[in-house]
């Protein structure tokens, strides 16, 4: 196990400083996730304009530095991209916390995807890979606007 | 006390976890185990095993006997009257469902309040709960003052004519505070009200003496008493656990089963109904025996040196906050580092084998009021030493210098 590889200065960077944590004006799809383990909680505010583009994208909550990182890159990675490509984008994220060694997507660009593989370091921690994956799975419920409330125990 | 002899009887600080001597500051969620334990669970079951209270053969009437010597043993530890007036479950949790489950259906009408506080673990809540749903029953809340304790007055003033129950915690397991539960059941008794004390932080860190305390039920996790997983004990007044129902059906727990009735059996079986936890039952006297060799008083005197300890150095580390300040703090230290989330502290500290909790500890309900998510907690247990919260507080400085503060 490595703490460094856990915590990599863009990690640190983003849970300090979290991008788009703030409420989308005018957001006509949202979700709200928590994690009873730790009480962790987390609102995804979408705005999908006609083109069913993703105009913006914010989220609300609190968590460890490892959750807060990961919805702030998501959000940073998701903005401007089609609700397909969003989909993709969190399928091979998620894919590759699971157990992908690497990144499939064409989408990203390489150093956006450096920066979400930052996050691969909590494949080693077990108990924390819910962290960085809870304000994906909201996003996914908020796209699909099914309105149902993620939780991690699921 | 000679705590190298005692940290002696638990193998477990032999094991190496990641490459590191264990620091366990988690015995607030449960007790490693001492070897006298273990090895009696081990010998039960190649020696002597059979079930009990069934069969005659040998086997059978000998298991029986020493599942019946552990109900005698915790009897005289917490000093109950009666033999029948301990009840085994599967836990604390357990315990505190049948009270409330049985005290539910003999003795709640619509409308009545359950008193609790806002230190309540959520096995001490959630069952009331159901009855807010199956009873239409009121539950309100005694408030904590700014130091996380709950002075008796604040328990005073939520009183009503239709309170029936109090149900408390004797010590807290995130503010460590100590509730005068004697005073406490003194001022319910005057007013005709059940007490009902969640003894989980009581039994490792306290003596039990329900005598002294008065209340009427006391429930107590053994595996946080350096006992074995799946097992919890029920102190109930025997007019109590008399006059309420059964809990759970089937064997064991009956008289006499026809197709039209069925009478109960006599205390203590009406309450342990199906195979018990045999083996824990019988191990737990290890347990017992194993913390009178210490003795309790000396045991307390050990933990509050190190909450003391515990205490100075972590006030004296900027940006650690301690979790309230009660006037009697047992056992708990709990703590939010600016800055640092509880669980980036939980992780970072586990890479040196510091094991200690993060999260709300099963009681959202003091979080939300504190206005934090969640806490870092380190709990003490009588195999701690100033040297493990040392390393705890050099933890918290690697997570400082990590997140660069
Ligand atoms: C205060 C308190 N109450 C209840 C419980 C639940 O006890 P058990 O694990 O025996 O069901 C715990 C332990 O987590 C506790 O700390």
């Amino acid at each position: 196990m490595n703490l460094k590889e856990l915590y990599q200065e863009i990690i640190l960077e983003h849970g300090k400083n979290p991008r788009n944590l703030r409420k989308t004006e005018n957001f006509n799809k949202d979700a709200k996730g928590n994690n009873p383990l730790c009480g962790d909680n987390v609102h995804v505010y979408l705005k999908l304009n006609d083109q069913r583009k993703v105009e913006d994208i914010s989220f609300e909550g609190s968590g460890c530095a490892i959750s807060m990182a990961s919805a702030s890159i998501m959000t940073d990675l998701i903005k401007g991209k089609s609700d397909n490509e969003a989909k993709e984008i969190i399928e091979d994220f998620l894919g590759m916390i699971k157990e992908n060694p690497e990144l499939k997507n064409n989408i990203l660009k390489e150093d956006d995807k450096t920066k979400l593989m930052c996050l691969s370091g909590v494949k080693q921690y077990p108990m924390r890979v819910k962290c960085a994956t809870l304000s994906w799975h909201t996003l996914v419920s908020a796209m699909e606007n099914d309105g149902k409330e993620i939780t991690t125990e699921n | 006390m000679n705590i190298n002899n005692i940290r002696k009887e638990f193998p477990i600080f032999d094991e190496k976890i990641q490459n590191n001597d264990l620091v366990y500051l988690d015995s607030a969620n449960s007790s490693q185990k001492p070897k006298v334990v273990l090895d009696r669970i081990n010998d039960f079951y190649s020696k002597q095993f059979s079930n009990v209270g069934r069969s005659i053969h040998y086997l059978a009437v000998a298991a029986t006997n020493l599942y019946e010597n552990t109900r005698t043993s915790v009897q005289k530890y917490i000093n109950a009257k009666d033999k029948n007036e301990i009840v085994f479950t599967k836990g604390a949790t357990e315990a505190l469902n049948l009270v409330a489950n049985t005290l539910g259906q003999a003795i709640l009408e619509p409308n009545d309040e359950i008193l609790i506080t806002e230190l309540e673990h959520h096995s001490n809540y959630v069952p009331w709960h159901f009855l807010r749903k199956s009873k239409n029953i009121k539950i309100k809340f005694a408030e904590i003052n700014e130091d996380g304790d709950i002075p008796i007055e604040n328990i005073e003033k939520e009183i009503t004519d239709k309170t029936k129950v109090i149900a408390i915690t004797h010590l807290s397991n995130v503010t460590g505070a100590v509730l005068p539960i004697k005073e406490i059941t003194q001022l319910a008794h005057s007013k005709g009200i059940v007490v009902v004390v969640d003894g989980c932080q009581g039994g490792p860190h306290l003596k039990l003496d329900m005598q002294d305390l008065g209340c009427d039920f006391y429930a107590i996790s053994c595996h946080k008493m350096y006992g074995p997983t799946g097992l919890g004990v029920l102190y109930g007044k025997k007019k109590w656990l008399e006059q309420l129902p059964p809990y759970q059906g089937g064997g064991g727990m009956i008289n006499e089963v026809k197709k039209d009735r069925i009478s109960y059996g006599e205390l203590p079986n009406k309450y342990e109904a199906g195979t018990m936890a045999t083996a824990q039952v019988i191990a737990f006297d290890q347990s017992i025996k194993f913390l009178e060799s210490i003795g309790i008083d000396n045991v307390i005197k050990h933990e509050k040196e190190l909450i003391e300890y515990g205490q100075e150095i972590l006030k004296k580390n900027n940006s650690v906050k301690l979790i309230g300040n009660p006037k009697e703090r047992g056992g708990v230290l709990s703590f939010t580092v600016e800055g640092v989330h509880p669980h980036d502290i939980a992780t970072i500290l586990d890479e040196t084998g510091v094991a200690i909790r993060a999260g709300h500890h099963c009681c959202q309900i003091l979080h939300d009021k504190l206005g934090i998510p969640a806490s870092a907690r380190a709990s003490l247990g009588v195999y701690n030493t100033k040297d493990d919260l040392d390393k705890l507080n050099e933890g918290i400085n690697n997570c400082k210098k990590i997140f660069d503060l």
